[in-house]
This record gives structure tokens, sequence and C-alpha cells, in this order.
């Protein structure tokens, strides 16, 4: 399928540049389809317009990858591109952070699927293969992760233990439960009704709605269609994240990657007993068309599930980590007046593993963080907790997302888990070093 | 434990870039107001004064709030007057090194060290170091990054 070149060079699958312009191609006909709508018979140079910006846009996609060409050699993966800027990307295996196998709607239409390979660091994420045939994805991303894991390549991939899986039903129901979901009903409910008192103003109104609401219904759709039909599954070689409607998407993160968990218990779901479990790894902020992937989605290992279940899996990515505040973890009562609402949640514990650290208002957050990834320890005060004798321990991790906040700690207990906390740090990372 | 501190010129470097956009503006609230009367130009004119000294007494106090120590193990540093924070960062975790000097800072032969991790919160700086004292530093923060350093 993919020609063979010397020295181990391979191309990408012909039909990428198909995959790859179908969004230019369909914004082609998106700009110059309205105006032959209205006009009856399409206006001969506007077809002619549609017929070059297709063709621009298929013949720079088959240059592309005519020039394109990858291997997997000394423990890297090679990649060269480009017709006139020359690029030559290493990837260096051992570095990855996950592999993932994404598969766009057009690309399932055509079979094929897009490899990228999620790196630590900032800077443009290019190490990305798009695309291979369905099945070849699976083979080299099994080829990749043996390799990082310092195994020979042609070792099979790893057989997977299914651990959890999210009833569509469920996932749904829990998107609908969300603040963010009941502002969308009631801000169109309150122009509908708006429009019904004076309907010439209906069509203006409902539009200006629409576009109100529309990033929260963008994030709304992204997010079901991301998380739909989920399950996670153990293997050797890292957790496997399997979801997606209509561009479904398989990860794999590697075992010690993980930079931190995160719990989320939102107000609506505690009446269900509903919570959910994110992860955060070292990766790099896409700065680059966030369009690719779905925006600032969090990574959830459990989009939405039973407290049990998060336990569970708790216990397979951080063992010994524990998300339930134990006694003596809540900050003192003054802390009341300066955070009246999120007072009793504020909390924080730790051991000589874990460092967690409890938040929120409506919603109530959850971070543990292993002290092997702790990138530095902040303490800060305001002049209202100077007031209050209260001061704010932050502990940063490489994570993307989040870091553990432990708010409004006595300062006296703030100052003594500043000079105590990077004992812990420097004794876990020794441990992680050896081990 | 015992911080060090930035060199005193930090203060006169602070106070020359305020003098530089301080003075103009005092001198332009006056042009303003003298269009109206004199009495006008002279309480525009006393107004920038007040400002520029308000800003004067808080940059002065957030001058002396910095401070940093090397520990065995970390870097310790130390900041601000409203909002007081302190940093730990752990050598081990430096992603790299850089040293600025603005020209402020090279006209009082004065250098900023900044470290960096990975992650970006973790925010440690320390401005006004005597050139010599920022090299020193530069070097030994490098020597103990490298010996230090722990993967991700």
């Amino acid at each position: 399928m993919s020609a063979e070149l010397p020295g181990g060079w391979v191309r990408l699958h012909p039909l990428s540049p198909l995959a790859k312009g179908g969004r230019a191609v369909a914004f082609a006909f998106v700009v110059g389809g309205p105006p032959q709508l209205t006009h009856g018979t399409p206006p001969l140079p506007v077809l002619l317009m549609d017929l070059v910006i297709v063709a621009l846009v298929v013949l720079g996609g088959v240059v592309s990858w005519l020039v394109t060409r990858w291997r997997v050699a000394d423990g890297e993966l090679q990649l060269e591109t480009g017709l006139l800027r020359r690029e030559s990307i290493r990837v260096p295996l051992v570095r990855v952070q996950a592999v993932d196998v994404v598969r766009p709607l057009v690309g399932r239409v055509l079979g094929i699927s897009e490899l990228r390979l999620v790196m630590a660091g900032s800077g443009n994420s290019k190490a990305r293969l798009s695309f291979l045939p369905e099945q070849r994805a699976i083979e080299v991303r099994a080829e990749l992760l043996a390799i990082g894991a310092g195994l020979a390549a042609s070792t099979p991939e790893a057989p997977e233990r299914p651990i959890a899986s999210v009833p569509n039903g469920r996932l749904l129901a829990s998107n609908l439960l969300n603040v963010q979901t009941i502002v969308i009903a009631l801000f169109l409910t309150l122009t509908a009704v708006g429009g019904l008192l004076s309907s010439e103003r209906m069509l203006p109104l409902l539009a200006a709605a629409i576009g109100g609401v529309f990033p929260l219904l963008h994030a709304l759709v992204g997010r079901i269609n991301a998380e739909f039909s989920f399950s996670i599954s153990e293997s050797p070689d890292g957790l496997r994240l399997h979801s997606g409607l209509l561009q479904t998407r398989h990860e794999t993160i590697r075992p010690g990657r993980i930079q931190g968990v995160r719990l989320v218990e939102p107000l609506l779901w505690r009446a269900f007993g509903w919570c959910r479990l994110e992860v955060d790894v070292a990766q790099q902020r896409s700065q680059e068309a966030g369009a690719q992937s779905p925006g600032q989605l969090t990574r959830a290992l459990l989009p939405v599930g039973r407290r049990d279940q998060v336990d569970e899996l708790l216990q397979l990515v951080l063992p010994g980590a524990v998300l339930t505040a134990p006694a003596g973890s809540a900050v003192p009562t003054r802390a009341k007046r300066k955070a009246p609402l999120s007072y009793r949640w504020l909390a924080t514990w730790h051991d000589d593993r874990f460092f967690a650290a409890r938040t929120g208002r409506i919603q109530v957050k959850t971070v543990v963080v292993p002290f092997a990834k702790v990138q530095s320890i902040r303490l800060t005060q305001g002049p209202v907790q100077r007031r209050l004798d209260l001061v704010t321990l932050h502990v940063d991790t490489a994570g993307r997302h989040w870091s553990a906040a432990a708010r409004d700690r006595d300062a006296t207990e703030g100052h003594a888990l500043l000079s105590s906390l990077p004992g812990h740090a420097r004794a876990a990372r020794t441990l992680a070093s050896l081990g | 434990m015992t911080y060090l501190r930035p060199s005193p010129r930090l203060w006169r470097c602070r106070q020359a870039q305020l003098a530089t956009v301080g003075i103009p503006t005092a001198v332009a609230a006056a042009a303003v107001g003298a269009l109206e009367s004199t009495q006008v130009a002279v309480a525009g004119f006393l107004v920038a004064v007040a400002a520029i000294g308000t800003v004067a007494a808080v940059m002065h106090r957030r001058v002396l709030a910095w401070g940093y120590a090397e520990r065995g193990d970390d870097l310790v540093v130390r900041r601000g007057v409203m909002v007081r924070r302190i940093a730990v960062v752990p050598y081990g975790r430096m992603q790299f090194l850089d040293v600025t000097a603005g020209p402020f800072e090279r006209a009082f032969g004065l250098a900023t060290v900044r470290l960096h991790t990975a992650a970006a919160a973790s925010d440690a700086r320390i401005p006004g170091l005597p050139a010599a004292e920022a090299a020193r530093l530069r070097d030994r923060l490098a020597a103990l990054g490298e010996a230090r350093a722990a993967g991700l």
C-alpha cells in the first residue's frame, strides 16, 4: 500500500491528501455555495473559482504527500516533510508521553487513521503521522510503544483488560445535568418567551441568542462527541482509552507519565452519586490550529461514573492515593470569612507519596499529585489572608491543566508544609529515579 | 533561613525607570492644565507628583521584599508586598536558566536571573543582581541542576 523507498523510508497513505484537504474542500463549497443557491443556475466564474480552489488544495496535498516520508530507526520516529522548506523531525520514543490513534469522520469513511505522539514541553506538536491505513496505525502504535518501553520492535501489541466503560445514556444525562446546559436552555427559553411577546422580533432575537450561547453549545457538543461510547482498559504498555462519536480516538497513556489526577463532583451530579476522574500528563501547549483536537478538553479517565469505579481506577493509576479528605484536613473556621462559598470543601492532606487538595464552590474538585512529579512549591498570601493569618500553598507539576492548591491554610501550618514538602518531593524523586 | 537580597542599586534603577515615565507625565499634566489657567496647571502638576510619589513608595517596598536563598537542594525566592509569595524550586527540576538585562538594568550594571521548570506556574526570578553575582548564581545553579537532574 505505502510505497517502500530506499533506506527503510515509507510514505503515508495515498489517500492522506483527501482526508487532510477534506476540511478545505468543504470550506470552499461553503464559501462558494450560497451564491449558487440564491442565483438559481450557478454563474460560471463562481463554479470555476470553486474548481480552482479544490484543484489547488488537492494538488498541494498530493505534493506534500509525495515529499513526506517516515521511518522508525535508532529508537526514534523520523519524519521528513516539506517541498520548499524541508523539515526533518526526530522524535525520541523514550520521551513519548502518550500515543493517540485519531480517526476523523473522513478518515473513518476512507479507512485511514492518524497517529499522534504526545510529547512533554512546549512547541508545536508536529509529531504525527497523518494518515496510515487503519490496521497499520494500530501496529505502528504498538511498535512505537514497545520501542519506547525498551522492548523489541516486533513485540506484539499487549493484550488489554477492560476496566470500565460509560453507558451512553449516562453520558448524555450527565452532560444535560450540567450548569452550562442549563444556562443554554434557560437562555433559549427566555429568548423564545421574549420573541412570543413581540413576534416581529422573534427571528433576530433567536439568532442573537444562538450566537450568544454558541460557544457553550459548541463545547457541549464537542464533549459529547469526544466522550461518546467511552471505555478504558488496562494493558502492560499503559492505560488504553477508546471513545468518540464522529471522530474516534484511541489513546494510550503510559504508566508513570501521569502528573496528577482530579476528581470533579458537580453539584447536580451529587444526587446521582456520579463523578468524573480526569488525568493530566505533561503535554505540549497546542497553540497551533486547535481545530484538530477538541479544544482544551481535559482527558477523562472516566467521564462519568460511580465513586467505587473511580476508586478502582485510581488504585490502578496512582496506587495508594486517597480521594477522601481525612479528619483534620479542613481549614480553620476563620477561613469562612475569606471564602464563604468554598469554605466547607477546602481541605488538604498528604502522605509520603501523594499530595492532595480539595477546592470548589459549586463543583467540588479534588486534585491528587504524586510527590515524584512536583516541579515547585509556592506559598502565597494576599492582603485578606494576611489579616486572617491564612496562606495558600501551590504544588506545581508539569501537567498542563491544573496544579494542586491548598487554599486558606493556617499560616503556621502553611509554612511548616512549605519546609517539609520539598523533603517528601526529594525522597519520592530519588525513589522514582532508582526504580 | 537568611535571605540574600538584590543589589541596593536595584532601587536606584527603579527610580530611574519611574523618572523617565513620571517626569514627562507631570510636565504634560501641567502643560494641559496651563491651557485652562495657572491654578489648574499647578493642581495638575501636584496631583501627578502625588501619584508618582505613591508609586515610588510601593516600588520601594517591593524592591525591599525581594529575597533569595540557595539551600542544599533547592532555591527559595521571596517577593511581593500586597500578595506575598515564596517559591521553592528544586535544582533538579530546572529546565533552563536565563540571565537578562534590559537597558535600565544594564546602565546600573544589574541583571535578572530567571529559572524555568516544566511547570508554567513556578515563576522563580531574581531581579537586580550585580552582573558578577548573576553570573555566579547562573553557573552555580546550572551545575547543581545538572548534578541533580530528574526526569519528568
